[in-house]
């Protein structure tokens, strides 16, 4: 049986994985940037392309700040050895969405000191190395990251710092790691395939459709090539279980294949998923314009079910390769049971805020994107 | 293991001040240009003249610019918690946590959703769901700044919470103590109304800059009309509340009142600087026998009727709270500084008898010896009394330069409405004006900084100092990062301003008709 603490780190681990989930699926933006001179060989389809993703990108921006503030009150010793340790990725990261805030708005504003065409190179930044760090950074939830976690550290008034990360790239040296920089190209490929379904729904233009639905077939071939190919490693590695009584990390071989096996539910999520994103990305090369809402919510339950893999069924979320019992897991990282109930009742206003925005995306896409409308506003 | 070294955290603050101030250049604007704009659209969906529709666009294009770079600079804040505090987000993260990820769920997406609407909807929602949208733009952004005042009062004013010797952490026991404390209450109040004030300042002086021109007169005067009365009301509420500020600070944080005022020796029937030079160089955390004022022009009794509320009131001094002695506003004796850090490494020392001990007793009476010390265990962390003492001229001016210009912008806002339509005749007036728009940065900034810098060393008042809550990285990689920040944001900040400036002198569509 489960004690209340204990079904509130799960309920946590559940929604930041929902949020991570969300993030991943509204990275669409991120994709369609980064394919902006793929797909818009005139400025009025490139223009298209941006009014498009422009509407959304501050959805995406929000996720990604509520992903980290849900994951710094939940599980507040992720948030203190991931970003302190793994400075240089994390500062990445965020560099590339500060370039990404201010280039939608600079672009086409007269006297914008860069040009236009830099801030679109930002975008173009941002699109590409956004998923792929962020995939990345994710790929270490299942590889392992270097660092050491010592409580006691605080009683030492010298030097007080609990977590200190061992190797000197802080957080670089993952991407030195195959399997996560084959997690960090499959974000981004997907991506690249959901801007292509976006666009495919969200244009009225069919030059603009036809080079999506052609781009969207290349996608698919190398996101299903890379992802496939990682999720195969995946469920034939070692894994990194705990102890459920004594909190031990050890390894245990096959540990996410196990997971899914003893977790049927959540293995259901994750076939759904890959069955939508895969019925998705059919109905997108036969133009079909809901393809996106089929592709759309299955990677939402993919990345869902992939981290739930991670975090629940005794696993240590964010294992240490270099010090095995400092490795973090949703028990001996998350909030106090009053941090965790109090965010529990603000978490219920959430239907709340995913209707509004529900409604607010329905008012903006009711029509498709005209070049009319592209050359009304300029 | 190698002890932190001290240039680490002055570039860890370094690169927080940096991201924080150039994160402030933009917020203010944010939140006191919205509600102007969205008293315009209203105006637009009351009267449905054309005329308020278009100021209220040109407002908010003005708007738009500005907010962007708003958010770039903000999400850098956020995650600098964990990127370059992490001891920090550990050992307090079960309390801070919890407003930033508050103010991303209800307040980050309802600003997010609701901005795309104004901008990207007005043809395509009816007249009121845009208005709400804009409305419910402004509010987003005012709820993010609530949680995010939230959490910096309760760093200044720690409250709600109990150390947990087991996680080695402090715990949140009482949300409602956390979110809505006297602190976090006028701390919202005082920065958003004077975030208002910034904000009608921007409108009165671009508006002043068309009059000078001759053009857009009825934009401008319409403008102006809207600002002033919304400016003048701001100022006013900005005065009352930082006043309930200084009340609180006086309690909790004497050290920062003292050096706001630059009082080295405290005592009762305390006057206020009005005016006042420091004598450079002067050591503030030892008696000297020279003066530590060059100039001084004091009003009587102020202080301590603003401090205390009684004309013989007792205000200490930097001396008096290094040295103790004095009697506390709770009526107990209060400790010297020497004392307190005897009784913070006590504090560390009962925890690490605590996380040792074998037996039930041990682990009791660890505990107990814990608790009696608690309150000064973040004293446990400091090296000496010295070391209490904040940056006091930059402390003292900064809060001269607030208080000054925010009685300034009283005048201001009161002289124009007076004037009303004459103005246009009044050419210095309206340089003057125009003059004030840095004037209303430059006050917000001294505000933060007496917030900030008043407060050192610690990070969260009396529990944790800088130097126990910053990440351990190489000096060298948080000095490449302020670098980058340092540069991207001034090449960013110049590319806004330069759009600013074109928008501006490019002007509303108010003359032109529109369909």
């Amino acid at each position: 049986m489960m004690n209340d603490i204990t079904i509130l780190q799960h309920y946590w681990w559940f929604l930041v994985s929902l949020l991570g989930a969300l993030l991943v699926f509204l990275m669409f933006v991120q994709g369609g940037q980064s394919l902006i001179w793929t797909l818009g060989k005139t400025e009025e389809q490139r223009r298209m392309l941006l009014l498009a993703t422009g509407r959304k990108w501050e959805l995406t921006f929000t996720t990604l700040v509520t992903f980290g503030g849900a994951f710094f009150a939940s599980f507040p010793l992720f948030y203190s050895t991931s970003f302190g340790g793994a400075y240089w990725v994390w500062t990445l990261i965020l560099l590339c969405f500060v370039l990404q805030a201010v280039s939608y708005e600079f672009q086409l504003k007269r006297r914008n000191l860069l040009g236009t065409n830099t801030y679109r190179v930002f975008l173009l930044l941002n699109g590409i190395l956004g998923p792929l760090l962020i995939g990345t950074a994710v790929g270490t939830f299942f590889s392992g990251a270097e660092f050491v976690v010592n409580k006691a550290a605080v009683l030492n008034p010298a030097m007080p710092v609990i977590s200190y990360w061992s190797n000197p790239l802080h957080g670089l040296e993952a991407a030195l790691v195959p399997q996560n920089l084959m997690l960090g190209i499959s974000v981004l490929l997907l991506t690249r395939v959901l801007a292509c379904l976006y666009f495919i729904g969200g244009m009225a233009e069919d030059a603009l459709r036809e080079a999506c639905r052609k781009r969207l077939v290349m996608e698919s071939g190398f996101f299903l090539l890379f992802f496939l190919t990682w999720l195969g490693y995946l469920l034939s590695s070692e894994g990194f279980a705990v102890h459920p009584d004594s909190g031990l990390v050890y390894i245990e071989p096959y540990k996410y294949l196990h997971n899914l096996l003893e977790m049927p539910a959540v293995t259901a999520v994750l076939l759904a998923g890959v069955v939508m994103v895969l019925l998705g990305m059919v109905q997108g090369v036969r133009g079909r314009a809901y393809a996106f809402w089929l592709a759309g919510p299955g990677s939402v339950l993919v990345v869902l079910a992939l981290l739930l893999c991670a975090g629940w069924n005794h696993t240590a979320y964010y294992p240490s390769i270099v010090h095995l019992q400092s490795s973090l897991t949703i028990q001996n990282s998350s909030s106090s049971l009053f941090t965790l109930k109090t965010m529990t009742y603000v978490s219920f206003i959430i239907p709340f805020v995913i209707a509004y925005i529900a409604w607010a995306w329905r008012a903006l896409e009711r029509e498709p994107i005209t070049p009319a409308e592209i050359r009304e506003q300029h | 293991m190698e002890p932190i070294d001290t240039s680490l955290v002055d570039w860890s603050r370094a690169q927080f001040a940096l991201t924080a101030m150039y994160h402030w250049l933009f917020v203010p604007l944010t939140l006191g240009l919205g509600v102007v704009m969205a008293i315009m659209e209203t105006l637009y969906v009351r009267t449905g003249r054309e005329f308020w529709k278009q100021t209220a666009r040109f407002w908010m294009k003005l708007f738009g610019i500005n907010f962007a770079m708003g958010v770039a600079t903000g999400i850098i804040l956020e995650f600098e918690f964990g990127t370059n505090w992490s001891n920090y987000s550990w050992f307090v993260g079960d309390i801070f946590g919890a407003p930033l990820a508050i103010e991303g769920i209800l307040a980050f997406f309802m600003e997010a959703t609701f901005i795309a609407v104004m901008y990207f909807g007005w043809n395509k929602v009816s007249k009121r769901a845009h208005l709400t949208a804009t409305w419910l733009t402004i509010v987003g952004a005012t709820i993010s700044a609530w949680w995010i005042l939230v959490a910096n009062a309760w760093m200044q004013f720690p409250q709600g919470m109990q150390f947990n010797p087991d996680t080695v952490r402090n715990e949140m026991v009482d949300f409602v103590a956390v979110a809505f404390n006297e602190g976090a209450v006028v701390k919202f109040c005082h920065t958003v109304v004077s975030s208002w004030v910034l904000g009608a300042v921007f409108v009165v002086g671009v508006s002043s800059w068309y009059l000078l021109r001759g053009r857009h007169k009825e934009f401008a005067h319409a403008s102006i009309k809207v600002a002033a009365w919304f400016g003048l009301a701001a100022a006013l509420l900005t005065a009352y509340t930082g006043h309930h500020s200084g009340r609180i600070i006086a309690v909790q944080q004497p050290m920062k009142l003292a050096a706001a005022e630059g009082l080295y020796e405290g005592g009762n029937s305390q006057g206020l600087v009005l005016a006042g030079v420091l004598r450079p160089g002067v050591d503030w955390t030892a008696p000297t026998e020279e003066d530590k004022f060059l100039l001084n022009i004091e009003m009587p009794y102020a202080l301590s009727v603003l401090a205390t509320h009684a004309a013989d009131g007792y205000v200490p001094g930097i001396r008096n709270i290094l040295e103790g002695g004095y009697t506390l506003p709770d009526g107990n004796p209060a400790l010297s500084a020497e004392e307190k850090i005897r009784r913070g490494r006590e504090a560390i020392a009962a925890l690490s008898l605590y996380r040792a001990a074998a037996d039930d007793a041990t682990k009791q009476m660890a505990l107990d010896m814990l608790r009696e010390n608690f309150a000064y265990f973040g004293y446990g962390y400091l090296k000496e009394p010295a070391d209490l003492v904040p940056p006091v001229p930059l402390t003292f001016y900064s809060f001269r330069i607030m208080v000054t210009l925010g009685g300034y912008f009283i005048v201001l806002f009161a002289g124009l409405l007076l004037l009303r339509t004459r103005v246009e005749q009044w050419r210095p007036v309206l340089w003057c004006v125009v003059c004030t728009i840095p004037m209303a940065w430059i006050a917000s900034q001294a505000g933060w900084v007496v917030a900030e810098v008043g407060r050192q060393p610690w990070a969260i008042q009396g529990l944790l100092p800088n130097v126990a809550a910053i990440s351990r990285l190489e000096v060298s990689s948080v000095q490449t990062t302020f670098f980058i920040f340092l540069g991207l944001f001034t090449l960013l900040l110049v590319a806004e301003l330069r759009i600013m400036g074109k928008a501006i002198s490019t002007g509303p569509e108010t003359d032109t008709p529109t369909a």
